[in-house]
């Protein structure tokens, strides 16, 4: 936390003040989100357990059928739910408390004051960061300690893991920041921005394998992000054979970065429009 | 979001401090088709306490939170610090606090941690320490946000409005919850910030407290400002009529009636009341020379007055009959 700073600059008729660099402001306000993130305890065990409670459920209950080509159900789940839980992070978790914020007056207070915006929006980007990449440890420890889940072993992999979890966290956070206008009241935030992230996991082979969805609802997850980013955690995960799993027989890395991006740039004009610090009426 | 256009802006010549708080002239805002401020005018001076009063829907929300910078206007003039609020800049918002009406901190972290992160906002911040206790929070500095009662959440909110040490304060409603005795604490602290010369905007809906706190207070109704004054004498009220009741025999009122509503000035209007109540029948006179009345009375009665009451017209009356006027 940062003390009350700035220096007074006393110029003929006129008082010149320093106002705090938004630097420290950006440092202050992610101190205040995580503050308040990790201090919230029923957030915390929400996040963090409910994806690795259902990797748990859903490796163990699939886990005797065997997948084809040598593909575990354990891997298979345990790349499907650290796409999910990318989602549950930066869409789901951001999207309430920016919704809550706006609805209880806390962005309101903080438009009243000083503060520059862009150092709300680095608070929230540090939360989202920290809590997402916390997120996928747990489900990274979850799948190798019990489903057989091998870390990835060469760099190119690794690589594909590092920008299909960037990508994918930036468009969800834009998504979640857009679809934080949608509730018109704080408490029916977490059902509104809930209910679209549970059917997307659905048809977007995070609950459910992807290659056993009817084509349709493939088609319709294809428009968001979440089975993109699903995908892309497959292509670290599975073994090269198991791209024949897929629909187009690839992994589609290229179409998987476009469509991310895409995401992204749509979201961001979405959030320069409909962004609101003030509840409607 | 429309600007003002072309509204040309009393802006920045002069030392800051000579300024006036707030100018405003022809300000007109309108929902729908609906005008919600139409043609308001207002001055307000360097360390005034200044209550804002008016029914729901006058018009009070909309032209406060167009002074604090949270709405554009339509059409006309307004200064606040000498600067356009439609164009609110850091350095403009570090000069003005805002305690709003029923907004929340976050529920997880201290009063202690929350005071000293919007001290942090601010260039030339209160000791965070130095601002709860000026609250009378400093027993619960160390409490989560989300513990704390009604009224102690509403002192957290003033310590965050006060603690960038503005120059302009805006209180909306600022003692709803408030038990009678944390509302005098509350009075004083707002008198002391005054003393130190901070300029404050007071919106309420509690008379006794534009009477208690207000240096001037201005009434708005239907959209414009219908009277300014200070509490004595807004709306003529030091110059309208004094009711003088007192308790009248049932035998002996036809005759006191007819005696004083002789002798009592032309504009006085003489009513009886508690005819349905027996025990204590009293008689009731407005007049505009109630001392000679009182005078009459007392030989009358040859002494004391029995149950005598005076009073003037308070705020409340003075207000309600303003509001009637404009909105029949």
């Amino acid at each position: 936390m940062m003390a009350s700073t700035g220096t007074i600059r006393a110029t003929p008729g006129r008082v010149q003040v320093q106002l705090p660099a938004p630097w420290r402001l950006a440092a202050a306000r992610s101190g205040v989100e995580l503050k308040s993130f990790f201090r919230d305890k029923m957030a915390v065990a929400f996040i963090f357990t409910l994806p690795a409670i259902l990797l748990v459920l859903f490796g163990s209950i699939f886990g005797s059928q065997a997948a084809a080509r040598g593909v575990t159900v354990g891997q298979l789940y345990a790349a499907g739910m650290i796409a999910g839980g990318i989602m549950a992070t930066s869409f789901q978790y951001l999207g309430i408390g920016i919704a809550t914020e706006r609805e209880t007056g806390t962005l309101k207070r903080l438009a009243g004051t000083p503060l520059p915006e862009a150092a709300y929006f680095a608070g929230k980007v540090v939360q989202v960061m920290v809590c997402t990449v916390a997120e996928t440890a747990v489900l990274l420890a979850v799948g190798t300690l019990f489903f057989h889940l091998h870390l990835p072993a060469s760099p190119g992999r690794w690589w594909t893991f590092a920008w299909v979890f960037v990508l994918g966290t930036a468009a969800c956070a834009v998504m979640g920041i857009a679809a934080s206008s949608l509730p018109r009241s704080a408490a029916s935030a977490a059902p509104v921005i809930t209910l679209p992230f549970t059917v997307l996991q659905f048809i977007s082979g995070v609950y459910v394998p992807f290659s056993s969805i009817p084509s349709w609802m493939q088609d319709v997850a294809s428009v968001f992000p979440l089975a993109w980013m699903a995908r892309g955690m497959r292509s670290v995960f599975l073994p090269s054979q198991a791209a024949a799993l897929e629909p187009a027989d690839s992994w589609q890395h290229g179409l998987t970065a476009l469509v991310l991006v895409a995401w992204i740039a749509a979201g961001l004009m979405l959030c320069v429009k409909t962004f609101r610090w003030q509840k409607r009426g | 979001m429309n600007k003002a256009s072309g509204a040309p802006r009393l802006d920045t010549v002069g030392s800051e401090t000579s300024e006036p708080a707030v100018t405003v002239r022809d300000l007109h805002k309108r929902y729908g088709g609906v005008a919600a401020v139409n043609g308001l005018d207002l001055d307000i001076g360097r360390g005034e306490i200044f209550a804002l009063l008016g029914p729901n829907g006058a018009g009070k929300t909309t032209t406060v939170e167009i002074l604090e910078g949270f709405r554009h206007r339509d059409r006309g003039t307004v200064a606040v610090l000498g600067h356009d609020p439609g164009e609110p800049s850091r350095a403009w918002r570090a000069r003005i606090g805002i305690v709003l009406q029923l907004a929340s901190a976050g529920p997880e972290l201290t009063v202690m941690e929350m005071v000293r992160h919007f001290a942090g906002l601010y260039p030339r911040s209160r000791d965070p320490q130095e601002a709860i206790e000026l609250v009378g929070l400093t027993a619960k500095a160390r409490s989560r946000i989300g513990g704390l009662s009604g009224g102690q959440a509403r002192r957290l909110d003033v310590a965050l409005g006060i603690v960038g040490r503005p120059e302009l304060l805006f209180l909306d409603e600022p003692t709803t919850g408030f038990d009678p005795e944390a509302r005098r604490q509350f009075w004083d602290l707002i008198r002391s910030l005054r003393t130190d010369g901070t300029t404050i905007v007071l919106t309420t809906h509690y008379l006794d407290e534009a009477e208690a706190l207000a240096d001037r207070i201005a009434v708005i109704a239907a959209g414009r400002i219908v009277a300014t004054g200070d509490p004595g004498s807004l709306g003529g009220r030091s110059s309208a009529a004094t009711r003088v009741s007192w308790a009248t025999k049932a035998e002996a009122k036809a005759k006191t009636e007819a005696k004083t509503e002789a002798k009592a000035q032309a504009r006085a209007a003489a009513e009886t009341q508690g005819e349905a109540r027996p025990p204590a029948p009293r008689t009731s006179v407005e007049t505009t020379t109630p001392t000679r009345l009182i005078a009459e009375l007392s030989s009358q009665f040859g002494g004391e007055i029995p149950g005598l009451m005076v009073t003037r017209p308070t705020l409340e009356d003075t207000y309600l009959e303003l509001i009637a006027q404009v909105t029949p």
